[in-house]
């Protein structure tokens, strides 16, 4: 086995702390620090090196978007380290700026999602290991963005297929939310691909940076 | 001695009426006179005979200005010292109509004023003709026999001079205070301009009051309860997660505890945002909008066309209330149109006006003077002067506009 993975956590409220750290322990993670604000949390990233950090988006002293900014600063110094933010309301500007450069090893959730313990400690391993994680708010915000006239070609369903793609979930995941065999998922999302002129990827993760692409986020 | 009350009243009002005319006097007509000693001094400094001319030819014209208030601010005096009348001050604008009153009417005042304290003099003079005939000695009184008789007519008439004085001081000073409030005074139409301004000023205090409190309130919620709730419901969510050895009534219990504080956790998230939402402040109108149109529970096109090189971005209180209209015209278009399959939601800037439209492909027959939802938003909408239009024709579709001003 590996050495243990590490984490840094950063968030304002003692309370919710100490929970977040159990869940994030349970997830098979070492916690090496907890950050109150933005500063501490930069300075425990530089300290640790973790493999992840989750950070809350409102934190002392202004209480907007500090952790925002610390997160993008995180990604742009050191770029191993992945980042799960955590927001009591899902802002789409805040989602696009994270994912501006780069899709790999991020996460944006409500922060009511920390409650489903199991969707979450997988969201946390998906990020860790590189993958994606966005919120249904934030894809369903990013679509209403891009209510534009290539996505009116998609079917309910494939919308919904789209939506669960965006969100960073492989198609066994898709196939297990909706409810139907994989290789139908396959199928609308090769539909997807078709109809709005997106080249065919191999990887999950391509996949979704090409439908980050086309919801405007990666531009 | 018994004075009758009547007359005691008679003689408090001619002796402030004569002090008020007495003290105008000076005032009235100190004006003119220092008009013309600016206008002399002007004159001997453009005659050329100074050098100094062009720096000191401003000196009384400004003396002049100067004055002018000082006279403005005596006379208010006098008519509140002595007259009892209060004059409200004049705004620094309404300078034309105080040099009307101090270097026009006032000199014209002026002179009655006078002529009024001459006839008294006089007329005091002359009723005691008789007295000073009767003191003179009487080598004179022999030398001009006939003179008792003259001096008697000069005391009947000095006497009934004297007699009208209180009736004419009256008449001025009554004069006076008409002129003085019209012309210094503040009209009608001022006054309710005013008031206008005052109640405009009010009510926007109020709004800010309200949005700051509104502000205050989410933030409380969203530090304390909001953080509290999402806590209680990962620890139970641990719970559930972890203890897999209880119970099945147990572990149902602990399922529900859980849902219940995941649906209060949404109910208070949909209770704060109403409030308002900090993404308003943060990130502006546009990223707020977008929020409202995802999470609503029908397809909402957003189109959000705010001019990039604004010189700044429109009034918080502005800002909320068109998120305010947003947010309540979806929340009405998801509850009570229920044919409806879409809305259109488009915010424009032109100029000084934001304007918000907001459509649904709905059955229509939406009533603003019935339902409470709409005419609170009317309200809210008027609160900083826009207006609010509403069309909705049995069988739809329904449009409303809004337009609010946000001064450039």
């Amino acid at each position: 086995m590996p050495d243990v993975r590490r984490a840094v956590i950063a968030e304002d409220s003692v309370l919710l702390r100490i929970g977040l750290v159990k869940v994030v322990e349970m997830a098979g993670f070492e916690v090496a620090a907890e950050a109150g604000d933005a500063q501490e949390l930069l300075a425990a990233v530089e300290e640790h090196r973790p493999d992840l950090a989750v950070v809350d988006v409102r934190m002392p002293p202004g209480f907007t978007d500090e952790g925002v900014r610390a997160a993008l600063s995180i990604r742009q110094k050191w770029p191993t380290t992945a980042v799960l933010m955590l927001s009591q309301y899902v802002e789409e500007r805040y989602a696009a700026d994270l994912l501006a450069t780069n899709t790999s090893g991020v996460g944006y959730l409500l922060k009511q999602r920390v409650a489903d313990v199991e969707e979450f400690i997988e969201a946390l391993r998906r990020v860790a290991n590189g993958g994606t994680a966005l919120d249904p708010q934030v894809v369903a915000q990013l679509l209403v963005r891009r209510a534009s006239d290539p996505l009116e070609r998609l079917t309910a369903r494939e919308r919904d297929v789209l939506a669960l793609m965006a969100e960073g979930r492989s198609n066994a995941g898709i196939a297990a939310q909706l409810v139907v065999s994989e290789s139908a998922v396959a199928k609308h999302i090769n539909n997807i691909l078709a109809k709005l002129d997106l080249p065919k990827a191999d990887a999950d993760h391509r996949r979704v940076l090409a439908v980050l692409h086309f919801l405007g986020v990666g531009d | 001695m018994n004075i009758p009350p009547r007359l005691r009243r008679a003689v408090v009002r001619l002796r402030r009426d004569v002090l008020f005319i007495a003290a105008g006097v000076p005032l009235h007509l100190a004006p003119p006179l220092l008009f013309f000693w600016a206008l002399t001094q002007l004159a001997g400094l453009l005659d050329g005979s100074s050098d100094a001319a062009p720096f000191v030819l401003p000196a009384p014209m400004t003396l002049l200005v100067i004055a002018g208030y000082g006279f403005t601010e005596a006379q208010r005096w006098r008519f509140r010292a002595l007259c009892g009348v209060d004059l409200p001050r004049l705004r620094f604008g309404r300078t034309k109509r105080q040099f009307g009153y101090n270097w026009l009417v006032g000199p014209l005042l002026g002179v009655l004023e006078f002529l009024l304290l001459a006839l008294v003099l006089v007329a005091l003079t002359a009723a005691l003709v008789l007295v000073w005939v009767w003191a003179a000695p009487w080598e004179w009184r022999l030398a001009h026999r006939g003179f008792t008789t003259t001096a008697s007519y000069l005391t009947v008439l000095g006497l009934l001079a004297l007699t009208a004085v209180p009736t004419l001081a009256a008449g001025l000073v009554r004069l006076e205070n008409l002129v003085g409030r019209a012309v210094l005074g503040v009209s009608r139409s001022d006054e309710l301009a005013q008031r206008v301004e005052d109640l405009t000023e009010s009510r926007a205090g109020a709004v800010d009051a309200a949005d700051a409190e509104r502000r205050r309130i989410e933030r409380d919620l969203h530090d304390g309860a909001q953080q509290r709730l999402v806590s209680l419901a990962l620890n139970l969510g641990l719970a559930k997660a972890t203890l897999t050895d209880l119970p099945p009534e147990a572990q149902e219990v602990i399922d529900a505890a859980h849902r219940e504080a995941k649906d209060a956790i949404e109910e208070l998230n949909n209770l704060v945002r109403g409030l308002h939402p900090a993404v308003l402040d943060e990130l502006g109108l546009d990223a707020a909008l977008s929020g409202l149109a995802a999470r609503a529970p029908l397809p909402v096109r957003l189109r959000v066309d705010l001019p990039a090189d604004l010189p700044q971005r429109a009034a918080p209180a502005v800002e909320a209330v068109a998120y305010f209209v947003v947010s309540e015209a979806l929340t009405n278009i998801a509850k009570h149109a229920r044919e409806a399959t879409r809305a259109d939601v488009t915010v424009t800037r032109l100029g000084g006006i934001l304007r918000v439209v907001i459509a649904d492909d709905g059955v229509g027959g939406a009533d603003p003077s019935k339902g409470s939802g709409l005419r609170g938003l009317a309200q809210r909408v008027g609160s900083v002067d826009g207006t609010f239009r509403m069309s909705s024709p049995v069988g739809g579709p329904t449009m409303m506009s809004v337009e609010l001003p946000c001064p450039m």
